[in-house]
C-alpha cells in the first residue's frame, strides 16, 4: 500500500476524522491502563516497604 | 527458592497458587509479554496501514476493524476467563482464584469499550449511523455493564473474601451474555456484518488484511495478559501486605 505523500496518509481517503478517532482512543486506552496499572504496583510495594519500617 | 526443600513434580504447578509464588513468576513474565505486545503492535499496524491496500467497498474506513476485532475479541474472551476463574474461587476457595478475577475485570471493561467505541466510529461511515439498538451492539453494551457490575459490586463490599463471592456469582451469571453476542448476527437479522474469519470457513477478506487483523490481534492477547498480571501482582500485594514475605520485599530489588 502506497499512500503517495504523508498528507494523504493523514487525510485516510476523507474518513481521517473516523480512523484516527479510533485509533487515538485505543491508544490512550492502552497506554493510559498501562501507566495506572504500573503505578498501582509501585504504591502497592511502597505500602510494603512502609509496613517494613514501621515494625520495631 | 532453595532445594532444602525439594517439591515432587507433580505438585510443582499448584506452588504458582500461592500468592507468593505467583508474585515473583508473574514479574519475570510480564516484561516479556510486555514486549511482545509492543512489537506486536508495531508490526500490526505497519502491516495494517502499509501493506493492507484499500477495501473495494468501505475505502479507508475499513482500516479500523484492526483495533475494533481484537478489542471485541478480547471483551468476549476475558469475561469467559474471568467468570472461570470466579467459579474456581468459589469452588476451592483459592486465594489467587478471585484475584486473577477482579485483576481481568477492568481490563475487560476496557476492551469492551474500545469495541462500542471503534465500532461507533466505523459504523457511521460504513452504516450512516454511530449507533442502533441492534442485538450485537446491545449486548456488547450489556456486557460493559456486566464487567462494571462487577466492579462496583466488588468495590462496594468491605470484606475482600465476601466481596469476591458475590463479584464471583454476578461473573458466572453474567456469562450467559458472551454467546448471546457471538451469536448474535446469525439469530437475529442485525445491521451489523458477519464474522470476517470463522472456524471451518475460509476468510472473506484479503491475506494483508487478515495478517494485519491476526497480529494485532496478537498484541492485545499480549497487552491483556502484561495489564491484568501486573495489576494481580498489585492485588497480591494489597490483599497481603501483613505477610511476612510481603514486608521482606522492601529488603529485595523488584
Amino acid at each position: 500500500m502506497s499512500w503517495g505523500s504523508w498528507q494523504a496518509f493523514w487525510a485516510m481517503g476523507g474518513y481521517g476524522g473516523y480512523v484516527w478517532g479510533a485509533y487515538a482512543t485505543v491508544a490512550l486506552v492502552v497506554l493510559g491502563e498501562a501507566m495506572f496499572v504500573r503505578a498501582r504496583l509501585a504504591r502497592a510495594r511502597r505500602n510494603a516497604a512502609g509496613t517494613r519500617k514501621r515494625r520495631p | 527458592m532453595q532445594a532444602a526443600n525439594p517439591t515432587p513434580p507433580g505438585f510443582r504447578l499448584f506452588r504458582y497458587a500461592a500468592p507468593a509464588e505467583f508474585y515473583r513468576l508473574a514479574g519475570r513474565v510480564v516484561p516479556f509479554v510486555a514486549a511482545a505486545a509492543a512489537l506486536l503492535g508495531a508490526a500490526g499496524l505497519y502491516i495494517g496501514f502499509f501493506v493492507a491496500p484499500t477495501d473495494a467497498q468501505q475505502g479507508e474506513a475499513y482500516r479500523i476493524m484492526f483495533v475494533h476485532v481484537p478489542a471485541a475479541w478480547m471483551g468476549m474472551f476475558i469475561y469467559v476467563v474471568m467468570a472461570a476463574w470466579a467459579a474456581l474461587g468459589l469452588i476451592f476457595n483459592t486465594r489467587m482464584s478471585a484475584i486473577m478475577a477482579s485483576a481481568l475485570a477492568p481490563t475487560g471493561a476496557l476492551m469492551a469499550f474500545l469495541a462500542l467505541w471503534t465500532g461507533a466510529l466505523w459504523g457511521r461511515p460504513a452504516w450512516g449511523t454511530y449507533w442502533d439498538w441492534d442485538a450485537r451492539m446491545t449486548s456488547t453494551l450489556i456486557l460493559l455493564f456486566l464487567y462494571m457490575g462487577f466492579m462496583a459490586l466488588h468495590g462496594a463490599i468491605d470484606d475482600p473474601r465476601r466481596a469476591d463471592r458475590a463479584a464471583g456469582v454476578l461473573a458466572i451469571v453474567g456469562v450467559v451474555n458472551v454467546p448471546i453476542i457471538y451469536f448474535s448476527v446469525q439469530w437475529w437479522n442485525t445491521l451489523h456484518q458477519g464474522s470476517s474469519i470463522s472456524l471451518g470457513r475460509a476468510p472473506t477478506i484479503a491475506a494483508p488484511m487478515l495478517a494485519a487483523m491476526l497480529v494485532m490481534m496478537l498484541a492485545f492477547w499480549a497487552y491483556c495478559i502484561a495489564a491484568a498480571l501486573t495489576r494481580a501482582r498489585a492485588i497480591v500485594l494489597e490483599r497481603e501486605r501483613n505477610a511476612e514475605w510481603v514486608r521482606s520485599l522492601a529488603d529485595t530489588a523488584p
